[in-house]
């Protein structure tokens, strides 16, 4: 009875259920995006009737947002960050930036990519992004949550090797542990 | 054998009470913040899908024998302390292990979730836990002189040491205590933000300043239980200021009104002040609150 297929699925569904209408985000704010974060908190556009709110600390979040361009120095303590936040959790990357760079594309010291580093699991479009297409982006990731789909978590787990080639590639004076988990 | 039964099964009705009446509180309050604050706000069952989600969090942090141990500790000790406020005035169900001299025990078992708090926040290691922790232990020395001396008080004007005690006087003489002895109440009113933990009193677990304090590195599960007991503690807080200046309950429904009333007094100061810091929160406590004390101890002694 126990540990078979249906039961599995009401538990997905509920399990589900509560991660989607209560999101704790944690907002990396070192790019030009975080100027659009206060807006989408407080009263005109007021996020938390999502149940979005946000988290002081990584041990309790579970959205990383990452708000704009990432320099080499500031994605080794996103990736601290990041692995130190407890599974299930979620990245969104906000910005241009995030996708291909934007108008950073040929610094010497901003990544590109950031799907090459950490799993993104939704991209907000614009430069930057008014609030509504923050919290339209927090209503897809609550989709895909919703779906089952959201599960970069999984799949930087399963590519660990991958990802941290990558990583390694860009911090050439890598002081860390490996893992930060 | 049949009281033993009506008492565990009162012991369990009352922690599910406890824990889905403060849950709710919690949420109004949410609900009422964003309404004064001109947004929509969270549903009023936002918490219960926070401590859900939390639940099925994966944890994979380990501090330590003292980082596990602190959430059970603090719900431990929220349930004991349940287990010794009597919910209503006379039923079947909800009174619970009162005994003679048990406002003196409550005065100390009250402060046992705070220090397990402590000792798990210590074990961390992280440097955000030690001051909020010390922070929480300065504000405690503040508003519990004027709490026990209302306490005090009490018991010297009434000759009793116990909460049911204190509730008979009030049936008996028919007026509330809180018109009986004022200063008394006035004292503990006074002191009762700083147990909530509101602003301005939200110096221990400062958001912004502090990266919510001493739960900064309690995720998941961990997180989830101090949620839960936290919300138990805030009913019970609120049960045993009823029980004690506002002649108790006779009914549920009286009694969710009465300490719902109670706890606004707190949100909605909390709504429109800023945080404090932790000399002003002491300052404020031992001022105006502990000169209300004083005056309560001379006007019960005389």
């Amino acid at each position: 009875m126990y540990n078979d297929k249906e039961s599995q699925k009401i538990v997905d569904i509920i399990q589900n259920y509560a991660r989607k209408h209560s999101l704790f985000i944690l907002a990396y704010g070192t790019g030009c995006g975080a100027i659009e974060i206060p807006p989408t908190m407080t009263s005109r556009y007021d996020a938390e009737r999502f149940g979005i709110r946000g988290s002081a600390t990584p041990r309790q979040a579970d959205v990383l947002l990452i708000t704009g361009y990432l320099a080499t120095k500031s994605l080794k303590r996103v990736i601290k960050v990041y692995e130190q936040m407890q599974d299930p959790k979620y990245v969104i990357g906000f910005g241009s930036c995030t996708i291909n760079g934007g108008m950073y594309w040929d610094s010497y010291n901003t990544i590109n990519v950031l799907d090459k580093y950490l799993p993104v699991d939704v991209y907000i479009n614009g430069c930057m992004p008014r609030p509504e297409a923050v919290i339209a982006g927090f209503v897809k990731l609550q989709k895909l949550i919703q779906q089952g789909k959201a599960d970069g978590w999984d799949i930087y787990k399963k590519n660990i090797d991958e990802y941290k080639a990558n990583q390694k590639k860009i911090i050439t004076n890598w002081v860390m542990p490996d893992f930060n988990f | 054998m049949e009281g033993i039964g009506y008492k565990i099964l009162g012991a369990v009705l009352t922690t599910i009470l406890a824990f889905v009446v403060g849950m709710f509180y919690g949420g109004f309050s949410r609900k009422i913040t964003a309404r004064i604050q001109n947004r929509v706000g969270p549903p009023v069952w936002q918490n219960f899908l926070d401590v859900l989600k939390l639940l099925f969090k994966k944890t994979s942090v380990r501090y330590g024998f003292m980082h596990h141990i602190a959430p059970l500790w603090m719900i431990s000790m929220s349930i004991t302390t349940l287990m010794f406020v009597p919910v209503l005035n006379d039923g079947l169900f909800f009174t619970n292990l009162n005994f003679s001299g048990d406002i003196i025990f409550l005065l100390y078992i009250m402060v046992m979730g705070s220090l397990g708090m402590a000792l798990g926040a210590g074990s961390t290691g992280n440097p955000n836990s030690a001051i909020g922790v010390s922070r929480g232990l300065t504000q405690m020395v503040g508003f519990e002189i004027p709490w026990v001396m209302a306490l005090v008080a009490l018991m010297i004007q009434y000759k009793t040491t116990s909460v049911t005690g204190l509730m008979e006087v009030q049936s008996q003489s028919g007026t509330w205590l809180m018109f009986s002895s004022p200063f008394a109440f006035i004292a503990a009113l006074l002191a009762m933000p700083g147990m909530f933990r509101y602003s301005p009193f939200d110096i221990v677990g400062a958001p912004s300043e502090l990266a919510s304090g001493p739960i900064s590195e309690f995720g998941g599960k961990y997180l989830s239980t101090m949620m839960t007991s936290g919300s138990i503690f805030a009913f019970v807080k609120l049960t045993l200021y009823v029980d004690i200046f506002m002649g108790g309950a006779s009914n549920l429904i009286v009694l969710v009104l009465k300490t719902f009333t109670l706890y606004m007094y707190p949100v909605l100061w909390g709504t429109v002040s800023a945080r404090f810091r932790t000399e002003q929160s002491v300052r404020y406590f031992w001022g105006w609150p502990t000169f209300f004390g004083f005056i309560a101890l001379i006007y019960a002694a005389f």
